[in-house]
């Protein structure tokens, strides 16, 4: 770039607001949207587990906030229970996910020419699979239940996450700084801590973040047709497709409201995560 | 430069084939792994009047007794000859259930692709053009929440609005219950496939208008762009002849890429809407323990993305010649 992009933001553009408060802003609520579901679950305790069946399939109103079911089950306990479920799967899911994509990024970029082109061929083949395929295939091997989903849903969602490990590693063992390192001496143990450790923490951090909402959403479309949480638990999967058969019968509370929830859930974490990433990287300064 | 054009491809394609290969054999692993029995899934209720004679009568008949190396042997190479099996859910040979099933999802799926395509370049285009104006929020905000919407709920809430609270379009199936499959005339398809394609059409829009967008940026801050504009052309004759252009290829090569997305969206809003596609196949065989047919989809629908993934990855070439020269840095460090 040349001068003329040095001037060029002079041509017309506003000054911005303090972007960096709005962006602290909206992880704080981001966050605070997670804590309002995990406090909430807590606080409903078996509210929503047990029937009551004199208050069935009832419209929203002031008592039962996102109506009732059909086994007079209040369907904002159980959205709330549902979505506890979601952050469950999507912490340990995108938390095994990470830890893979860790291990195969410094499998690759340390143990030669042939471990980084066995690693290619795994993440183009993982990423060449549609994804719902593979998670039916392996909740099916696995006979299905919450624990096949969390497998599947780790299985499948660290291709993005080493890829973008890979090139940073890549990238800073060949930095001067690396070298210079090297050169004054010190063993790869030192460099790996005081030189690669800063700059992949925060890569790693907001990575499983961003994982969340891929992982969430996964296990809400395997859950609703049928390969994912046990029928028996109040997840989002299985509000929505228990809502299925009442839909056509007018109940249309029954839908709404459970997927509406999971994508302000979805959408927390996507705060949060765009929030740490644009913090954490000093090349997105905001002043 | 030309002259490692057939090398790449040729790589690509052996690539590509051990890709298969890959997924054949991890699929196939898969499915052993199941604890669904192929002879119980096979019975079903029957299941109590069958002796455990007539069991490994049946269990011998299938090969089920043979190592699972001997089986796979077997099975892939019937594959490779055209053989895909039996399907025990719908009582066809797997060939025949795929092709009738690709027919009723091939119209929804190219469709959905081709209008998402379409409706995303365009909106990137328009959201690009004039960057932090109100049409860049409000269009930038719409791809963000999409993006973060599961498919099967919007189908539902399509439905619900639509079907039922409207009842301008039906509940549900690729034709009116009732008729004949060659008595469905071209409009009634169309009408049961409206829904179903808007909820694929809307959520595959995302990602496209976003990718364009960035490169739209991009592309009105280039120094070209400033010297068109100083030469007094209109933001939009800047940005239809020298966005657009430039934006047009990459948008193309995110679309072939998200092929997997759009067959993950179609599964669902399948199933939603109770439309006989390939995704309701897959889920009715997983279900049932059908597998032949599971494995059959898989590979089907491996090979199709894999060849989008291909194509993608040679056209980024093809715009950008950096890209090539990139990699062989990373390769070779």
């Amino acid at each position: 770039m040349t001068d003329a992009a040095l001037t060029r933001p002079v041509t017309g553009v506003p000054v911005r607001r303090n972007k960096r408060i709005a962006t602290i802003a909206a992880t704080c609520a981001g966050a605070s949207g997670i804590a309002v579901v995990v406090v909430g679950s807590l606080a409903f305790g078996n509210f929503g587990i047990e029937p009551d069946f004199s208050a069935r399939l009832l419209p929203p109103s002031l008592a039962h906030w996102f109506g009732t079911d059909q086994f007079g089950h209040d369907m904002f306990a159980r959205t709330i229970h549902g979505l506890k479920l979601s952050l469950w799967v999507g912490v340990v899911a995108a938390t095994l996910s990470t830890l893979i994509a860790v291990g195969l990024a410094i499998l690759a970029t340390t143990c030669g020419r042939w471990a980084d082109i066995l690693v290619s061929f795994l993440v183009d083949a993982a990423m060449g699979l549609p994804h719902l395929v593979l998670l039916i295939l392996i909740s099916f091997a696995l006979g299905g239940g919450t624990h096949a989903v969390i497998v599947a849903v780790a299985v499948t969602h660290w291709p993005r996450l080493t890829r973008i490990l890979r090139a940073e590693i890549l990238q800073i063992r060949h930095a001067e700084f690396v070298i210079a390192s090297r050169q004054f001496g010190k063993s790869w143990w030192y460099v790996g801590q005081h030189h690669f450790l800063p700059h992949l923490v925060p890569q790693m951090l907001v990575g499983l973040v961003l994982l969340f909402p891929h992982a969430i959403l996964h296990e809400a479309g395997l859950t609703f047709i049928g390969f994912g949480i046990e029928p028996t638990k109040p997840a989002i999967g299985i509000l929505l497709s228990d809502s299925m058969r009442y839909l056509t019968a007018g109940k249309w509370w029954l839908g709404l409201f459970p997927g509406l929830s999971l994508v302000l859930l979805v959408l927390c974490f996507d705060a949060i995560g765009n929030g740490l990433r644009l913090l954490a990287d000093p090349r997105q300064a905001q002043t | 430069m030309s002259s490692h054009w057939p090398i790449l491809v040729a790589t690509r394609i052996v690539r590509l084939a051990f890709l298969l290969a890959a997924v054949a054999v991890v699929a196939f692993t898969l499915a052993k792994l199941s604890p669904v029995d192929p002879v119980n899934a096979y019975l079903g209720p029957a299941i109590a009047k069958v002796g455990p004679e007539q069991r490994e009568l049946i269990a011998r008949k299938w090969g089920l007794d043979q190592p699972a190396t001997v089986q796979f042997g077997k099975w892939f190479h019937n594959v490779l000859s055209g053989d895909l099996g039996t399907s025990r859910t719908f009582n066809a040979p797997v060939a025949d259930v795929l092709a009738k099933r690709v027919q009723a999802s091939l119209p929804l799926m190219g469709m959905a692709w081709l209008l998402s395509g379409i409706l995303g370049f365009t909106l990137g285009v328009v959201a690009g053009a004039r960057p932090d104006t109100w049409t860049d929020r409000i269009i930038r905000t719409y791809a963000y929440v999409l993006a973060s919407t599961p498919t099967f709920w919007l189908a539902i809430v399509l439905l619900v609005v639509f079907s039922v609270g409207l009842s301008l379009t039906p509940v549900c199936c690729a034709a009116p219950i009732g008729v004949l499959p060659e008595d469905v005339t071209l409009l009634e398809r169309l009408h049961h496939l409206i829904l179903p394609l808007i909820a694929l059409t809307v959520l595959g829009v995302a990602q496209i208008t976003l990718h364009t967008r960035a490169k739209m940026v991009e592309i009105m801050q280039s120094d070209f762009a400033l010297y068109a504009r100083a030469q007094g052309a209109s933001l939009a004759d800047v940005a239809v002849r020298h966005g657009a252009r430039n934006a047009a290829l990459p948008a193309i090569t995110v679309l072939f890429a998200s092929l997997g997305e759009l067959f993950g969206g179609s599964i669902l809003t399948e199933q939603v809407f109770a439309y006989p596609g390939l995704g309701q196949a897959a889920v009715q065989a997983g279900i049932s323990g059908d597998v032949p047919l599971l494995l059959a989809v898989a590979l089907c629908l491996t090979l199709v993305v894999s060849v989008g993934n291909t194509i993608a990855d040679i056209l980024y070439r093809v715009v950008d010649p950096r890209i090539g020269a990139v990699h062989d840095l990373e390769a070779r460090p």
